[in-house]
């Protein structure tokens, strides 16, 4: 950090203003935008007080949401841990909508308000305009609308059909809340005149391509096999279960199935965020540490705000060891700040090892290199293509196999040159969903027969399932009205065990 | 160009209703906490929020998630002396060292405090007791309205005709001042000679006068009203318990409800309120709160002991004519010979002219089964005076409702 003398700084001390806000908001949009190039949605910057703060806490982050006793609960864990001085809060809160909204706390210091907006506005800003993720499955433009809409939707609800009734529903949807997100997209149903039309296409093709011969051939007979499919329905497994049941429930009222919906389109929203994290956070954070040191290059702010800049930033990324106090996994600002902070380095100076591990960007232009990893990765696969040995060495990173059929832990790869892949794969794999969430499927409706429903628990390498399982499905039973069954097979298809709740 | 809002006047309370439908579901088990904290508590220290605490795995939320077992591995930082192919032993927690999902320290119990308005309410809706009588309780002060002058804004129906016109002749005096002064001479100049100019100057100045408005906006004035908190005298609370043998740890637990409804209610009419504890085996004496509920004593049982022993004490210290006097009994109601009778005598005669109100609770063994001393009561017609025979908590307020509905009516 080069030190310019200061000629002209933006402000002294750590008192901050509206003028000083929109003036530090300048001079960074100057540099993210101008000199950075970084696309972002328009900001809205909020300044809160810290128990709106919590308010905001308690909503998973949107400012408005419909009420339910879980976001009370979590409202009064916040709440209380705050106020015995357990847990300080978080310095920001950012919505992935149009204009971006970004909430400030009215006690911080004008350094801090300055990270914040660095970090929020224009870090994760730009990552939830550019990344795919967010692109393919979030509206930014509508979801604050959405979510009046729902809030009131649900509210008008209770009135008519009472607190408990909606209560009960909405209690059963969040059971479910984290199998009911597509993960692909489906191609939009034919419009009927497009489906004429193809129709229509497909008979004069037949016609062009009739033969009178075909007819002569003996038909083979249908096996038991295909008219037991026939009979299937679900024809392909579902996953995403809040779907099916919005869509197929015999017993669910049309509000009841709005509700439905109506979490399930919040769990969506919700689904790219935790396949990001590691990114988003980095990427906000790589970008807060290079604009502020860029004005602070530029001799816009003094070396105090560097400092205090500086001690909450290397806080936020304090990484502790697996046998510290306090150890609670690997911090994803810490891996995600490390990995974009080393991919510039990698562009920027290159060791023999990066040429080798890294041939197509070592060297390169780190910003397009940057973006490009922004824009086309979630964490998983981040990871699996960018964690270089040089990052491995620096965290110390191993890897420990707990195998059932072992009665001890196994270090399985550490930070040596034999361990490199294997651990960058296994760290990969670990961020991956599959990984957290058990692959739960619907395999069969029985429209015809006695309307029960038949989901299969594909075992992720003999992982079972939850006590809460048997809870789960009581959900899911109230939501579905008939038998809910739930089948639970090995990799290889072999039957485990059936979990079955009946109709009272 | 980034927009900049100041959103600190916004509502700050979004959470409340789902704080609210928080306690609401969980009532059961908070209600189980409030209940040990009425124990612990004295009476007069019942008026605080506390810190409840939940057991984590009545109010968790179920989800499909991995349970332990089956292969997993997991990645971590901060190597120091591992290398390929070391065998740890499991740690004794089973899973071994999941993959960092923050599961926290493993807290037990879901801790969180309770507000004053809250724990009040969880009191009051153990005790059953009315909407009415809880907005009586729960009005930290009574106020009344006093007039406080008068003030250039408020509603029409606080306008003060006489003071606003009084105003605006005022206004209208001091604006034309010196335009009637001119106009004055002006005339006097055109009755000695006549001049178009100074005519055409007579018309404007006119004009003039005309314009000044004669009721103008800043001449409104409104009667103004302030809030004012009453002036509140004070009151001698005596709670008299008979502590024989026969009254146990739930009989106790009871009467210190009663005596803490009886309490607050007196609290919120008073400025002070003085605590006097009279406990009663075959003879009386005045103890602390302490003693009072917890103190084991045994012996017989003479409740005209005392009734005399309170007679005593306001004669020595509280005299009715400066006191309010309040008095709240609980017995399991055994007395014996001509005890029950003489009690009687006693208080109708020379006790209860002197109290504002006296309160009779029994807690009998079985239920409708009334003591003896119950019977010798039962006589007593008097306006301040209420019995009744309670065994569950849900009764006790019934014994307080005249006093409740006499006071808020």
């Amino acid at each position: 950090m080069s030190a310019v003398p200061a000629v002209h700084t933006l402000s002294t001390g750590a008192e901050w203003s509206f003028d000083l806000l929109d003036t530090y908001d300048r001079a960074i949009r100057e540099i993210a935008v101008g000199e950075f190039k970084l696309d972002c949605y328009p900001n809205q910057i909020e300044v809160i007080a810290s128990e709106q703060m919590l308010d905001a806490y308690a909503s998973l982050g949107l400012p408005i949401g419909y009420a339910h006793w879980s976001f009370g609960k979590e409202f009064i864990r916040n709440e209380h841990l705050y106020r015995k001085g357990h847990q300080g809060l978080a310095y920001e809160i950012v919505i992935n909508s149009n204009p971006c909204i970004a909430y400030l706390m009215e006690e911080n210091t004008m350094a801090m308000q300055a990270l914040v907006i660095a970090h929020a506005c224009y870090g994760h800003n730009s990552f939830f305009k550019g990344n795919y993720l967010f692109r393919q499955w979030t509206d930014a433009d509508a979801i604050i609308d959405y979510m009046v809409f729902a809030k009131k939707y649900v509210m008008q609800c209770e009135q008519r059909f009472g607190e408990e009734a909606v209560e009960e529903v909405l209690d059963s949807c969040h059971a479910l809340m984290s199998h009911g997100v597509d993960r692909y997209h489906h191609p939009a149903p034919l419009s009927v005149e497009d489906e004429q039309r193809r129709h229509i296409e497909r008979e004069k093709h037949a016609w062009k391509q009739f033969d009178d011969i075909w007819r002569t051939l003996p038909k083979k007979d249908a096996g038991p096999d295909q008219r037991r499919r026939e009979r299937q329905f679900p024809p392909e497994p579902q996953e995403n279960l809040l779907y099916f049941v919005e869509k197929h429930s015999p017993k669910l009222e049309p509000w009841q199935a709005e509700i439905v919906r109506i979490v399930r389109k919040m769990a969506q929203y919700f689904y790219p965020q935790g396949q990001t994290k590691v990114m988003n956070e980095g990427w906000a954070t790589f970008w807060h540490y290079t604009l502020l040191h860029r004005l602070f290059d530029k001799g816009l702010v003094d070396s105090g705000f560097m400092l205090e800049v500086l001690s909450a930033h290397t806080n936020v990324i304090a990484q502790r060891g697996y046998d510290q106090r306090g150890y609670g996994g690997l911090n994803p600002y810490a891996l995600g700040f490390a990995m974009f902070t080393d991919l510039r380095r990698i562009c920027e100076h290159p060791t023999a090892e990066d040429r080798q591990w890294f041939p197509e960007f070592a060297g390169g232009d780190w910003q397009k290199v940057l973006d490009f990893a922004m824009r086309n990765y979630k964490d998983e696969s981040f990871i699996g293509q960018y964690l270089s040995p040089k990052l491995i060495r620096d965290f110390h990173l191993f890897a420990v196999a707990d195998h059932e059929s072992d009665d001890k832990l196994v270090i399985d790869a550490i930070h040596n040159e034999h361990g490199y892949r294997k651990l960058r794969r296994l760290l990969a794999a670990q961020y991956n969903r599959d990984n957290q969430i058990p692959d739960i499927q619907i395999v069969n409706y029985n429209r015809r027969g006695d309307r029960s429903l038949t989901l299969r628990h594909r075992q992720h390498r003999g992982r079972p399932l939850n006590e809460a399982t048997e809870e789960v499905l009581k959900h899911l039973h109230r939501l579905w009205g008939f038998n809910v069954r739930l089948v639970t097979v090995d990799d290889a298809d072999k039957e485990l065990g059936v979990r079955e709740v009946r109709a009272a | 160009m980034s927009i900049i809002i100041d959103r600190r006047l916004n509502d700050r309370n979004k959470n409340a209703v789902n704080r609210s439908r928080f306690l609401r579901r969980y009532k059961e088990q908070i209600q189980h906490s409030v209940d040990e904290m009425v124990t612990k508590r004295s009476i007069t220290d019942m008026e605080r929020g506390g810190t409840v605490n939940i057991p984590l795995k009545d109010i968790s939320e179920p989800s499909f998630r991995h349970g332990p077992g089956g292969d997993n591995e997991s990645v971590h930082p901060g190597n120091r002396s591992f290398s390929e192919g070391d065998r740890l032993p499991r740690p004794p927690s089973g899973g071994g060292g999941q993959g960092g999902q923050g599961q926290g320290d493993g807290e037990d119990d879901f801790t969180f405090s309770l507000s004053r308005e809250e724990f009040m309410n969880l009191f009051f809706d153990d005790l059953e007791l009315p909407r009415l009588a809880r907005t009586v309780l729960g009005d930290v002060r009574e106020f009344k309205w006093r007039r406080a002058g008068y003030t250039p804004s408020g509603v029409p129906s606080n306008l003060s005709v006489l003071r606003s016109l009084r105003n605006a002749s005022a206004r209208r005096i001091a604006v034309s001042a010196a335009v009637r002064r001119e106009l004055a001479e002006v005339e006097q100049q055109l009755v000695r000679a006549p001049d178009p100019e100074l005519e055409l100057r007579a018309t404007e100045l006119r004009k003039r006068l005309d314009a000044v408005p004669f009721l103008d906006d800043i001449d409104l004035r409104f009667r103004n009203r302030v809030r004012e908190p009453q002036p509140m005298a004070r009151a001698a609370m005596f709670c008299l318990m008979d502590v024989s043998a026969s009254m146990t740890e739930d009989k106790k637990d009871l009467a210190k409800r009663f005596f803490t409804l009886l309490y607050l209610f007196l609290s919120r009419k008073y400025e002070r309120v003085d605590l006097i504890f009279v406990r009663h085996t075959d003879n009386a004496q005045e103890v602390d709160e302490e003693t009072f509920f917890y103190g084991t004593q045994s012996g017989g049982t003479i409740v005209l002991s005392a009734l005399k022993l309170t007679d005593e004490i306001i004669e020595a210290r509280y005299s009715p004519s400066t006191w309010n006097l309040y008095c709240a009994q609980v017995s399991d109601g055994d007395a014996f010979g001509a005890d029950p009778e003489k009690s009687r005598a006693f208080l109708q005669d020379r006790l209860l002219p002197q109290l504002r109100y006296f309160a009779y609770v029994e807690i009998p063994d079985e239920p409708e089964h009334l003591g003896s001393l119950a019977h010798a009561y039962a006589r007593i017609d008097d306006q301040r005076f209420a019995m009744k025979s309670v065994t569950e908590r849900g009764e006790i307020f019934p014994v307080l409702r005249e006093l409740f509905s006499k006071e808020t009516a």
